[in-house]
């Protein structure tokens, strides 16, 4: 009798600890993925800061890539004027690509390229630029993974009682590399 | 995080508890021996032991400021290297761990390595000749190799090896020197001779054993180490490419030594080697053949 008590309790508790360690790793991702988001968001805004400092400094060099600061400094306004978190990841993409054509415009003017204000901006948006593409990068490798445990068994169980839902990746940019197989 | 993490921090964990485990049996044995020498088994055993415990804990708390010590490395501002710190900070950002920081050894050899407890107290530092040769690709294939392994615990179970190792091999030198030079000065009895010949055999023996097993354990490693990289960078022609100019260059790294040499991307000691190590291949060796790595990065690159 206390032995088929024991047992059965035996078998709540452990099932209660995997119900636990269950819940756990789902917020756990949660977190992840929110953090990736913060990042993205701290890395567009240095940008934006950024972006009107470097118009000032090409200016000086490069008179006759007018149309090209224009675009930069358009895709920026547009980041500022978007609603949706849609609008503005599409404007943030535009400003992506304004920046790069401005920065291979600039490979054309020497004296540009030997101004240290230059350099610098150029480096620091480089680095922001590969920190928004890993956080993304980070953010969609999370919810494949949380897609996956919404999905499967026994996880599925977990997020139907407590409402967790798959989620969308976000939209891959032209700019971001495609996942690579590899082999452990 | 993909379960290869999961079983590759589950092995650190338990190669660092080995480590901890075989250098205090091997340390005791030490004792033992060093107990005949001073008269009483016991009190030598005792000795050793609390001096191993005592060096246990400094390894674990401060072994990362003794490997970049010693390594010759210096902490370095943001301003001095920023496309370094750009790269460092990026690449944490891909692996989810916190933002390591970032040393620099002033040597033209080009190498790197990471070192730390564990994520959150991780260090990278690399060369100034890395740093001079590689372009922003390849600098952030060598960071990703490092950043997994911050992630994946390597950098413990490294730096617990090169710490408590490099003292088993210190302590080894201290006694062929303590025995040399008392041996000549005291007579002793022939049964107790042989004892301190099988003890002078053990402590010769000691470095050896301690170096295979240190190797057993940085090779495997490496491959997961590459391959994790690309994961992180997903661009297996970066690292591909820095390895290439790894193989490619020979200039002696100086402040390598036997006690360190696992930590670094590609095994500093390699160009010293020659003849009878060289034949001796790749047992004694702390890095699988680069030639190996290069081009099971270049499949992952055709896979892709």
């Amino acid at each position: 009798m206390w032995i088929i008590l024991g047992a059965i309790l035996l078998v709540l508790v452990v099932a209660a600890i995997a119900l636990v360690m269950m819940y756990n790793s789902f917020i756990s991702l949660k977190t992840q993925m929110e953090n990736s988001l913060a990042q993205i968001d701290v890395q567009t805004k240095r940008r934006f800061d950024l972006v009107p400092n470097l118009v000032e400094t090409v200016k000086g060099y490069a008179k006759h890539e007018k149309s090209t600061l224009t675009e930069v400094t358009k895709a920026r306004a547009a980041i500022s004027k978007a609603g949706s978190p849609g609008e503005k990841m599409a404007a943030e993409n535009l400003l992506s690509g304004a920046l790069k054509t401005l920065f291979a415009v600039s490979e054309n003017y020497p004296k540009l390229l030997a101004n240290q204000n230059f350099l610098m901006l150029q480096e620091e948006l480089a680095g922001i630029e590969g920190k928004i593409a890993y956080a993304r990068q980070f953010y969609n490798d999370a919810i494949m993974r949380w897609n996956k445990k919404v999905q499967s068994f026994p996880s599925n169980v977990i997020a139907g009682v407590f409402g967790f839902k798959a989620q969308e990746h976000l939209e891959a940019t032209a700019a971001e590399r495609k996942a690579v197989k590899v082999k452990f | 995080m993909p379960q290869e993490y999961y079983d590759a921090i589950a092995a650190n964990r338990r190669s660092t508890f080995f480590l901890f485990g075989a250098f205090l049996v091997l340390i005791i044995v030490v004792g033992f021996f060093f107990g005949m020498w001073i008269g009483s088994e016991l009190a030598g055993m005792v000795i050793t032991f609390f001096l191993a415990v005592v060096w246990g804990l400094v390894s674990w708390f401060a072994g990362d400021k003794i490997v970049l010590g010693v390594s010759g490395a210096r902490k370095v501002e943001k301003r001095e290297y920023p496309h370094l710190f750009h790269t460092i900070e990026g690449l944490a950002i891909a692996a989810g761990v916190p933002t390591p920081e970032a040393y620099v050894i002033d040597d033209a050899s080009p190498n790197a390595f990471a070192t730390g407890r564990d994520p959150q107290h991780a260090k990278i530092a690399v060369t100034t000749g890395l740093l001079k040769m590689m372009n922003r690709q390849e600098l952030e294939g060598v960071v990703a190799h490092e950043m997994s392994h911050v992630k994946n615990y390597d950098i413990r179970t490294m730096m617990v090896a090169a710490v408590l190792v490099g003292i088993v091999a210190l302590i080894g030198n201290v006694f062929i020197r303590m025995m040399f030079y008392s041996g000549k000065s005291r007579d002793r009895e022939g049964g107790n001779a042989a004892l301190m010949a099988i003890g002078f055999l053990f402590i010769l023996a000691s470095p050896v054993v301690a170096q295979l097993i240190k190797m057993a354990i940085s090779r495997k490693r490496e491959f997961m180490a590459d391959a994790s990289a690309v994961e992180l960078t997903r661009n297996p022609d970066g690292l591909r490419m820095a390895l290439k100019k790894l193989a490619a260059d020979h200039t002696p790294l100086k402040r390598a030594n036997g006690a360190t040499a696992h930590l670094y991307i590609e095994d500093p000691m390699d160009k010293e080697k020659k003849g009878f190590f060289k034949s001796l291949g790749g047992m004694f060796s702390t890095h699988p053949p680069i030639g190996e790595r290069i081009s099971r990065l270049a499949e992952y690159g055709m896979i892709g």
